[in-house]
Parts: C-alpha cells; sequence; structure tokens
C-alpha cells in the first residue's frame, strides 16, 4: 500500500518471491545502466523509491510555499501589467506543485497526506523561502536569482532516472524560463531608474545572493545523499558543481543589470576551470532547515489557514458531484 | 501502491491493489479535509487514512486540431465537470490544448509490465516488417 510497507521487505520470503525480487533487481540494474527510464509499475529498491519521494515531495511542497513570498506583493505592484505577471507566476507555481505531487503519488504516498505533513511541519522544503520579501525590487530579484538557480537544479532533472519526476520538470522548466526573464526584466528597470531605485534592486540582490547558492545544497563532501543519487541517475551532477555553473552565469548577467554581485571572492579557477566563490554561511542554512528561519512559522501557519478556510469548498464540490450522480441513478 | 491508484498506470496498480481505498474513504471520510485533520494521528506505516473523496482522473489533451489526445498528466477531482475545469487550468495555461479528455484512473486498464517478454511479441527475426529490410530497391526512384 504504501511506500513505507515496501521498504521493510519482510525478510522471509517464499522462494517464488525471492526470485521475482531478483528478477525485479537485474530488470532495475539494467534499466539505470542503460541510462533508460524507471516507470511506476516496475521493481525498484525500497531506498529509490523513498529517496525519490522525499525530493519529490520537498520539491511540491518548495513550490506551494514559494507562492507565498510573492504573492505577498500581487496587491502592491506597481503597474497592471505586473500585477498579472506576478499572478501568472504565482499560479505557475501553484500548478508546479501539482505536477509533483502527482509524480510523488506514483510512488504511494497520496496527496493528501503530503499535504497533511506539510501543515503539520513535518515536511521540508527549500530554505529559500522563508525568508521575507521585504521590497519590491525582491520579485526581480526571485524571479532572477532563485528561478534562475532552481533552472540550473531542474533542467538535468529532467533527464532523471524516474520518468513521471522527468517528465513533471520538463514542463516545469518549459514555464520556468518566463519566471526568470520576468525577474530580470524587473532588476533591469530597477537599475535604470532614479538612483533610490537603484539602490532597491542593489540591496534586494545583495539579500538574495548567497541564500540562492545555498538552494544548490550543502557542499559535496556534506551531502551524503548525493553519491548514491548520482549511481541512480536521479541526479546528474554534484551540488558545487551546479552551484559553480550558476556564479558563472550570474557574473556575466549582472553586468547587463549594471548591479554587482556582494561576493568579492568570485573567480574563475584557470586550472579547474570553473567558478568559485567566497565562503557561505552553512550554519544560517542548516538553522533555516531546522525551522528556525525568519519566516518558516508564518509560511506554514499561512498554507494551514489557506487548506483550512479552503475546506467548505472542497466539501461543497463533493456534495454537488454526489447529489448529480444521484440525480443521474434516479432517472 | 498509492491509495489512488496510480497516476502513470492507473489500470491494475488502481484498482487491483487498494480496490477499497477510494470507497471507505468516499463513506467515512467526507470531513477529511477539515480543520481537524492537522491534528489527526500520525501514520507511520503509510497514508492509508485521510483519503480524500477527490478521486484521481487521467488528462489527455489534443494540442491542435488534426493531432491525437496525448496523457499531460492526472489530477483529483469531486466529478468529471470539475476535473475538466480542473485539468484546464492545470495542463493549458499557455494555450497547449483545443480539446481535452478526462478518464477515472481506475476505468484504464493496462498491460502489466511484469509479463514484458510474453505480451510483447519478440520483434527479433521480423525484420522484413519494415521497409528498411528490403534493400534491392535502393537507387530506384520513388521506392
Amino acid at each position: 500500500m504504501a511506500s513505507q510497507n515496501l521498504q521493510s521487505v519482510p525478510a522471509e520470503l517464499s522462494p517464488e518471491e525471492q526470485e521475482r525480487e531478483a528478477a525485479g533487481e537485474a530488470y532495475f540494474d539494467r534499466i539505470i545502466s542503460e541510462d533508460s527510464r524507471i516507470e511506476p509499475r516496475d521493481w525498484m529498491p525500497a531506498a529509490y523509491r523513498k529517496t525519490l519521494l522525499r525530493q519529490i515531495s520537498q520539491h511540491a511542497h518548495s513550490e506551494i510555499i514559494g507562492m507565498q513570498p510573492e504573492a505577498n506583493w500581487i496587491t502592491r505592484a506597481p503597474s497592471l501589467k505586473r500585477k498579472s505577471i506576478l499572478m501568472a507566476k504565482v499560479q505557475d507555481e501553484a500548478g508546479h506543485g501539482l505536477y509533483l505531487y502527482s509524480a510523488a503519488e506514483t510512488l504511494g504516498q497520496s496527496r493528501d497526506q503530503m499535504m497533511e505533513d506539510l501543515i503539520a511541519g513535518k515536511a521540508r522544503y527549500s530554505s529559500i523561502f522563508n525568508y521575507p520579501t521585504i521590497s519590491w525590487a525582491d520579485m526581480g530579484a526571485i524571479g532572477w536569482l532563485v528561478d534562475g538557480a532552481a533552472i540550473c537544479n531542474q533542467v538535468p532533472l529532467c533527464r532523471a532516472s524516474y520518468g513521471p519526476y522527468g517528465r513533471a520538470m520538463v514542463r516545469i522548466c518549459k514555464e520556468e524560463s518566463f519566471h526568470q526573464r520576468q525577474g530580470f526584466e524587473i532588476l533591469l528597470e530597477l537599475s535604470n531608474g532614479t538612483p533610490a531605485q537603484k539602490q532597491m534592486a542593489q540591496d534586494a540582490v545583495n539579500r538574495w545572493y548567497a541564500p540562492s547558492l545555498m538552494m544548490f545544497g550543502p557542499p559535496d563532501d556534506d551531502s551524503p545523499n548525493s553519491k548514491q543519487s548520482m549511481a541512480w541517475n536521479i541526479k546528474r551532477f554534484s551540488n558545487d558543481e551546479l552551484r559553480s555553473r550558476f556564479v558563472g552565469m550570474m557574473v556575466e548577467q549582472v553586468r547587463v543589470l549594471g548591479l554587482t554581485l556582494p561576493d568579492k571572492d568570485i573567480r574563475f579557477n584557470e586550472e579547474t576551470k570553473k567558478w568559485e566563490h567566497g565562503p557561505l554561511d552553512w550554519n544560517e542554512f542548516k538553522e533555516v532547515l531546522a525551522g528556525r528561519g525568519p519566516c518558516n512559522s508564518q509560511r506554514v501557519e499561512r498554507r494551514r489557514e489557506a487548506h483550512e478556510n479552503g475546506a467548505w469548498v472542497r466539501e461543497a464540490a463533493v456534495a454537488y458531484a454526489r447529489k448529480q450522480a444521484q440525480k443521474e441513478n434516479a432517472a | 501502491m498509492a491509495p489512488h491508484g496510480n497516476p502513470e498506470a492507473p489500470a491494475s496498480a488502481a484498482s487491483e491493489i487498494n480496490r477499497e481505498a477510494p470507497k471507505v474513504a468516499a463513506t467515512t471520510n467526507v470531513d477529511s479535509t477539515t480543520a481537524g485533520s492537522v491534528s489527526a494521528p500520525d501514520v507511520t506505516s503509510g497514508g492509508a487514512k485521510e483519503e480524500s473523496p477527490w478521486s484521481l482522473w487521467e488528462v489527455f489533451v489534443r494540442s491542435s486540431r488534426g493531432l491525437s489526445h496525448v496523457h499531460a498528466g492526472s489530477l483529483h477531482a469531486p466529478d468529471a465537470a470539475m476535473a475538466l475545469r480542473n485539468a484546464r487550468d492545470l495542463y493549458t495555461r499557455r494555450n497547449e490544448g483545443v480539446s481535452i479528455w478526462v478518464v477515472p484512473a481506475e476505468a484504464i486498464s493496462s498491460s502489466d509490465p511484469d509479463s514484458k517478454g510474453s505480451f510483447f511479441e519478440s520483434p527479433q527475426g521480423k525484420d522484413y516488417r519494415h521497409a528498411t529490410y528490403y534493400t534491392k530497391s535502393e537507387g530506384v526512384k520513388h521506392l
């Protein structure tokens, strides 16, 4: 029934079951070694299922919680155009969450259960969404830096070995590029505005830079799950590799914006041919992840409110559906 | 397996393994989504409780006239009308379709992956079913 049950394979298997397990494993290994895709009804190791379920559900939660920092500015967007754009973007985030919950459901966890874990504060989501959005320029910085980092992370996930995850990511990546470009445009416009507006843009970039680099996850030597995820073709590149790539892109793009990155140590290492950045505060990362960030409790509380306030709508829809079905039966 | 069945291969996964789950949910758990749900007991053995009465639907989208409907994904909805509206909002926000089908996931039958070998006939030795098998006509025009 649920994933957890599948993970605790009973110690005593009948000979037929053992045979089936062995055949399943051989099939799984072959699919992975051919760099092909695993589909929901294929045999898969319990740990593979568990890893995916953790990653996909956390990803889904991030999209859902990620609606909040931006929704914060919908009513205060500086123009009707910006308001429409922001609404479309927040709607996309909801959609992304739903694609990902669907993918996670194929692994044996119900969406209701995941939603419940989220509002009970038991589930994790990207630490980035626990920072406050205090100025309009933050909408720009989130689009450019946060969505930029997300794209960097997600493009390789389109080739993740688990079919439903990869397919969800393809859809998501297509939509994310609009998000990043609109963020870039907000910053560019502010940067070309009054000195105060330019300062506001710079301030937002200063605040979002380090948290967005930390979105790639802990350094490789402190990322215990990475190796196995790469062996399973879920992850294609290490955290540090992706982070370095991202820094390189941002170095180029920030020039076009006429702004600077708050990092004096950025350099291109000629030997390794990789971009390097200054030290990041991983204690802060761990604190935020552990629930002690600036907005953690507010984010979860808001999600709970929204879920509870929407209960009557869900109930009404069910009651209506039932009534219609009864009418049809009677007719 | 998923309590709602498996969106990717809904047929027997949904109906064989967990045929009871949706029914139980629909009759006993109407208020599963209300405020009380948060304080419900923790589940350590999997998502067997708190079933949503919103069943699972598979969504197929025709991207433009002249093309087939193609599977786009799945969603939860209480009935077909809502499933269609949800599918429109979820899968066609950017003009991706001119027509949508929604199908209850449990109504779909699928081939069993366990019998891959036997269900799909081996193509081995059957190259003659493909045009590329016939090489003697190479260089002959319009053939």
